[in-house]
């Protein structure tokens, strides 16, 4: 497999009318009872502990999983534990139509692969992409496909920093590769 | 196809093409870190770096306005933190007597059009009232802009509102703005940059401009210009010494994602009732309700001008008995302005308390909080619950609160 791609099996982010669930917020990723822990390798037990109907996620996720989410996802505060409780789990990567900011930041600095595709709604909602489902994605042209429905999507290519990023292991190690004076 | 004035800045420090949604490194002008977060920024930088020095100690500062002097132990360590490092690495530190740092950076002239400038202040994006680039960030990304100077940073779309209209006494600044927060809310301008143009904000003197931006932050936008903002007058200039302003203009064809119109016209003072900057009413709707406390500072309202319509309001009268009325200058230099032009003086007859510069007031600083059930009318930019204590906050203009603190009650300054 190509270094550009990404893959693996996909859990989507559905209510009980299996509708994409939008505007995912920090406390429902990680809720502040754990915020105390620094370890993040005992984080993943508690990732989407907050989220109904997602409570044992954790121990449902495999490593190399990929999270399918909705519009907004990671709203609200600027909690780096939301990122690294999905890292401690080793997740492969996660797809929204669009990120909460300060979220967005926080998961490239620390080389979680986020990925916007501004159609997932309707990909879900047309029943293309289902929890269990099998998804590759080439980070360097958008091209993605759910290789068991043979059906074709596209999300938005990583640009060269966060491409860059991510191949360093995140922001800090990022700049050890700089040539500064 | 021409830029709208983020882009330009964006441009002209960084490589390749800017355009909207790309990802750009972007070469910065000043990284600043306060006495919040700056703790952090240095344990990461020791534990990531060692002992390697900044990027350039010439662009990096430390600036201490939440807890100035330290209130509280944990505050007073982690400035020595900060102090510590500093002297270590050569860099200048605006320390506790100097007031807000994003304030500071503009008198100081570090803040300036067409200048790029990251912080630990989620109000930095208030150095828009300059034209400058600027951005809160947390103490990851401000680590590693103290290392190598330069952030990443998704060039925004920007969106143009035109406002139609004066604004006339008793309405100001702060009146304008909270009328466009209640227009915007925080959908809006979401994840944009703003430019404001019409006469309303283009005749705004650079505290009028100050208050505008710095409330960009509660429309959830990433900042907002005023391209063809005044040049400062001479009184100005005494307040701002070092810093040259001139406008900044979008180019002519520039792209903009989405463009409103405002209209101004015969606005009066306004007040956000808690707990949102976005719920917006006029005064006459609120006269009935007591307030126990004002305050009139922070990094929105903490200028030369803010206190002088203040004192214009205060002059000769006195504040209600059993109402606590809170002054915090934004920075030493407003402060010595206010002494020189006998403005302190009004107010301390008032009955005012008046203290030494920093975020106290708004941020949990030096001036103490509010209690339950205390309803405070505050010039601050945020009433989200349990911000300042567990008290009620009105924003306001700096008229309104003194107004409201002599009356006892939400008032107009055409009330006293």
């Amino acid at each position: 497999m190509e270094k550009s791609m990404i893959s693996g099996r996909i859990w989507v982010l559905t209510n009980n009318r299996g509708e994409l669930i939008e505007d995912i917020d920090t406390d429902q990723i990680y809720h502040n009872a754990h915020l105390h822990i620094t370890e993040i390798s005992e984080m993943g037990q508690y990732a989407l502990g907050n989220l109904k109907g997602w409570e044992d996620f954790s121990q449902k996720a495999q490593p190399g999983d990929i999270l399918i989410g909705g519009r907004n996802f990671g709203a609200g505060s600027s909690r780096q534990q939301a990122v690294d409780c999905f890292l401690s789990l080793r997740l492969a990567a996660v797809i929204a139509p669009s990120f909460g900011a300060i979220y967005f930041r926080n998961a490239v600095n620390s080389a979680l692969p986020v990925f916007k595709c501004p159609d997932l709604k309707e990909y879900v909602e047309k029943g293309k992409m289902e929890s269990g489902d099998r998804i590759e994605v080439n980070y360097r042209t958008g091209e993605g496909t759910v290789v068991n429905k043979r059906f074709d999507f596209f999300v938005e290519p990583m640009s060269d920093v966060q491409e860059g990023i991510l191949r360093a292991g995140g922001l800090f190690n990022y700049e050890k590769t700089l040539n500064t004076t | 196809m021409g830029k709208t004035v983020i882009e330009k800045i964006l441009q002209s420090h960084s490589e390749g093409r800017t355009e909207p949604g790309k990802i750009v490194w972007v070469d910065l002008d000043v990284r600043s870190a306060r006495d919040f977060g700056g703790p952090n920024v240095v344990k990461n930088f020791q534990r990531e770096y060692g002992d390697a020095p900044v990027a350039d100690k010439e662009k990096t500062f430390f600036t201490f306005d939440l807890s100035v002097p330290a209130c509280t132990r944990k505050y007073a360590e982690n400035q020595q933190i900060c102090r510590k490092f500093a002297r270590k690495q050569g860099i200048k530190v605006f320390d506790v007597d100097k007031g807000i740092g994003s304030h500071i950076l503009m008198e100081e002239g570090l803040a300036s059009p067409g200048k790029t400038v990251v912080g630990t202040d989620s109000h930095l994006n208030i150095l828009g009232a300059v034209n400058c680039f600027s951005q809160g960030m947390g103490d990851v990304d401000i680590t590693f802009a103290f290392k190598s100077g330069k952030i990443w940073f998704e060039v925004p779309e920007t969106m143009k509102v035109q406002l139609e209209g004066q604004i006339r006494w008793p309405a100001t600044a702060k009146d304008l703005t909270l009328c466009i927060l209640k227009h915007m809310g925080t959908q809006k301008a979401a994840l944009k940059a703003v430019e404001f143009y019409g006469e309303a904000v283009e005749n705004l003197s650079l505290a009028g401009r100050i208050t505008l931006c710095s409330m960009e932050t509660e429309m959830a936008g990433i900042t907002g210009f005023i391209p063809r903002g005044k040049r400062l007058s001479s009184e100005e200039r005494k307040e701002f010494p070092r810093l040259s302003f001139s406008p900044l203009h979008a180019e002519r064809g520039a792209h903009y994602s989405d463009e409103c119109t405002i209209d101004v016209h015969n606005l009066n003072p306004q007040v956000a009732v808690p707990f949102s900057p976005t719920r917006v009413q006029s005064v006459s709707e609120l006269k009935n309700i007591h307030v126990d406390s004002g305050f009139i500072g922070s990094c929105t309202n903490g200028r030369v001008e803010d206190f002088k319509a203040a004192a214009q309001v205060l002059k000769g009268r006195k504040v209600k008995p059993g109402i606590m009325l809170k002054l915090v200058p934004a920075t030493r230099r407003v402060y010595e302005r206010l002494l020189q032009e006998g403005i302190l003086e009004i107010l301390f007859e008032s009955g005012a308390i008046v203290s030494n510069p920093g975020c106290g007031g708004c941020a949990e600083g030096h001036i103490g909080l509010t209690g339950s059930g205390e309803v405070q009318i505050s010039t601050g930019n945020r009433n989200f619950a349990g911000k300042q204590g567990r008290g009620e906050i009105y924003l306001a203009s700096p008229a309104v609160v003194a107004a409201s603190c002599v009356k006892g009650r939400i008032a107009s300054p055409e009330d006293v």
